[in-house]
């Protein structure tokens, strides 16, 4: 099939970029919308030309790299996806589909489609973690429990840190990946020690890091590519307002 | 000797202020100062809703709120500092949410997001608007001051008659129709999502009771709002004595 691209071309950070068309023929609907994109870079260095910056890495859905919105929808059109297991039998001979990169204050636009993420992992470094031990190799199931308790936090640890969430709220929200990073270890006696100052901690960074807040739109939990379902928000907030207002630490 | 360290060092930079400046304090102040507007929405509403009972009633209930007197203020003073800080922090976090998107995306598409939830900034705008003109109208009589000073038999101020009166404008009938659904559709929104914004929603609540809610008190307000001024409207309350 053959297909026309609208994609954001942004040399550098203080670039102001802008869309650029290209046409793109003989795309098999057996390929992966990355493998499209790998095609046109092709056939754009054979022209002399600068490949398209995106980032990947896995290409099986997940390590979180790839991070693309497509016509509007990050990770595009399918629900539980990464754009790496999207492929091109979604769309049709003539289609034209805009490429866009994450858009959020946080996450500034390094070349093309790829943007800086950092911002996630300054969050995760001012609470989203546990204090253990070294030594010598605890029992398994040493310290028990229970299922439902575990089946919460591996649920919200199911979250890849893609930023889709952000890029899908209206107001560039990090909710969804800070509440399911709060959540995997609320849900856990592991992750209690640092419980008190937790959520505190990590929705001070994600504010400084220039994230918006939640509206109750619910667009994350749409297109997380993980379903992460938005009562990690819930918790968050819980967390939040429990140490805040009964000053518990 | 480690959890009293930690313990000073977070809590010096804490305090109200700090809690406040957050997303989430501020958000869930919206959402307390939003239940507090839609409980007194809900009982503004039940008390008006006595006009279907006659002059007498609905009079006496205008006397009683009266003479309640210093309390009337306090409530009044509650009611309006609950409201200036529920706009307030909504205009903070709205300034703030423009500002973590500085550039648009060329195109733009949504999975699931209600009408209602998109447009709460702008019915929010209108509401004020609507709310300084109703206190303009029924409570200052500035709107409609031919109105403002009938009294029933029993020297009271005869609400009654100024309401039913009132309504007989269609312009001022029509202002309070679509005022009310702006309303409705600010907490069709509003009620379900303040229970997210204060923790309490689990994925069992959230289907079907908390998302239910917001459409719900959203339904049943506009619906009591505006029988009062339809009924008037459509001559269904009796026009009082000799008015018009
Ligand atoms: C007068 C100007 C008003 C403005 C500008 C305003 C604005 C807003 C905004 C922007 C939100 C956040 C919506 C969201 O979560 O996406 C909100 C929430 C809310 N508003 Fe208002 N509002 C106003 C008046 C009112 C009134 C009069 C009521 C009550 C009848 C009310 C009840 C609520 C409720 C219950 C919420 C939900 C809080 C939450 O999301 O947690 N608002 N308002
Ligand atoms: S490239 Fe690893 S998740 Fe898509």
């Amino acid at each position: 099939m053959n297909l026309t691209l609208q994609m954001w071309r942004q040399r550098n950070l203080s670039d102001e970029g802008g869309m650029v068309q290209y046409e793109i023929s003989d795309v098999s609907p057996e390929m992966s919308f990355l493998e499209m994109l790998d095609i046109l870079n092709e056939s754009l260095i054979a022209r002399g030309q600068e490949p398209v910056a995106f980032d990947d890495d896995c290409r099986e859905g997940i390590c979180g790299m790839c991070s693309l919105v497509i016509n509007g929808i990050p990770h595009g059109p399918d629900s539980g996806t990464t754009v790496c297991q999207l492929h091109m039998r979604r769309f049709q001979d003539g289609d034209t589909i805009y490429i866009e990169p994450w858009r959020s204050r946080a996450f500034p636009v390094l070349r093309d489609l790829i943007v800086d993420r950092n911002a996630f992992d300054r969050i995760i470094q001012a609470g989203g973690y546990i204090s253990v031990n070294t030594g010598g190799t605890p029992d398994a199931n040493a310290i028990p429990v229970a299922k439902s308790e575990a089946d919460l936090s591996m649920d919200a640890a199911s979250c890849i840190g893609c930023g889709a969430c952000v890029a899908a709220c209206p107001n560039a929200s990090a909710m969804l990946f800070v509440g399911a990073k709060v959540s995997q270890f609320r849900h856990l006696p592991q992750g209690h020690t640092e419980r008190a100052r937790r959520a505190t901690r990590m929705v001070e960074q994600m504010d400084a890091e220039g994230f918006g807040n939640c509206t109750n739109h619910y667009e994350c939990m749409a297109v997380c590519p993980k379903e992460i379902d938005v009562r990690v928000i819930a918790e968050l907030n819980q967390e939040f307002l429990r140490t805040e207002l009964t000053g518990s630490e | 000797m480690a959890s009293a360290a930690s313990a000073t060092r977070s809590r010096a930079p804490s305090g109200p202020v700090k809690f406040l400046r957050s997303s989430i304090g501020a958000k869930s102040v919206m959402a307390l100062t939003g239940l507090i507007l839609t409980a007194f929405v809900f009982g503004h509403m039940v008390g008006n809703l006595q006009i279907f009972l006659g002059p007498e009633p609905i009079n006496r209930y205008g006397h009683f709120l009266q003479s309640l007197g210093e309390l009337l203020w306090l409530i009044r003073f509650v009611l309006l500092a609950t409201l200036i800080v529920h706009i307030a922090s909504a205009a903070r976090l709205i300034v703030l949410n423009r500002r973590a998107r500085p550039i648009a995306y060329v195109l733009d598409d949504s999975v699931q997001v209600t009408f209602a939830a998109r447009t709460m900034p702008w019915t929010g705008m209108i509401l004020l608007a609507f709310v300084v003109y109703h206190l303009a109208h029924f409570t200052l009589g500035t709107v409609q001051p031919e109105l403002f000073s009938h009294h029933d038999e029993l020297g009271r101020h005869d609400i009654y008659a100024m309401v039913v009166l009132g309504f007989q404008d269609w312009f001022v009938t029509a202002w309070y129709v679509v005022a009310n659904a702006l309303l409705a559709l600010h907490l069709s929104h509003g009620v379900s999502s303040l229970f997210q914004s204060l923790g309490v929603t689990t994925p069992s609540l959230r289907w079907p009771l908390v998302d239910l809610a917001g459409p719900a008190v959203g339904t049943a307000v506009l619906i009591g709002n505006l029988a009062i001024p339809l009924a008037s409207w459509l001559g269904l309350l009796e026009l009082p004595y000799g008015a018009m």
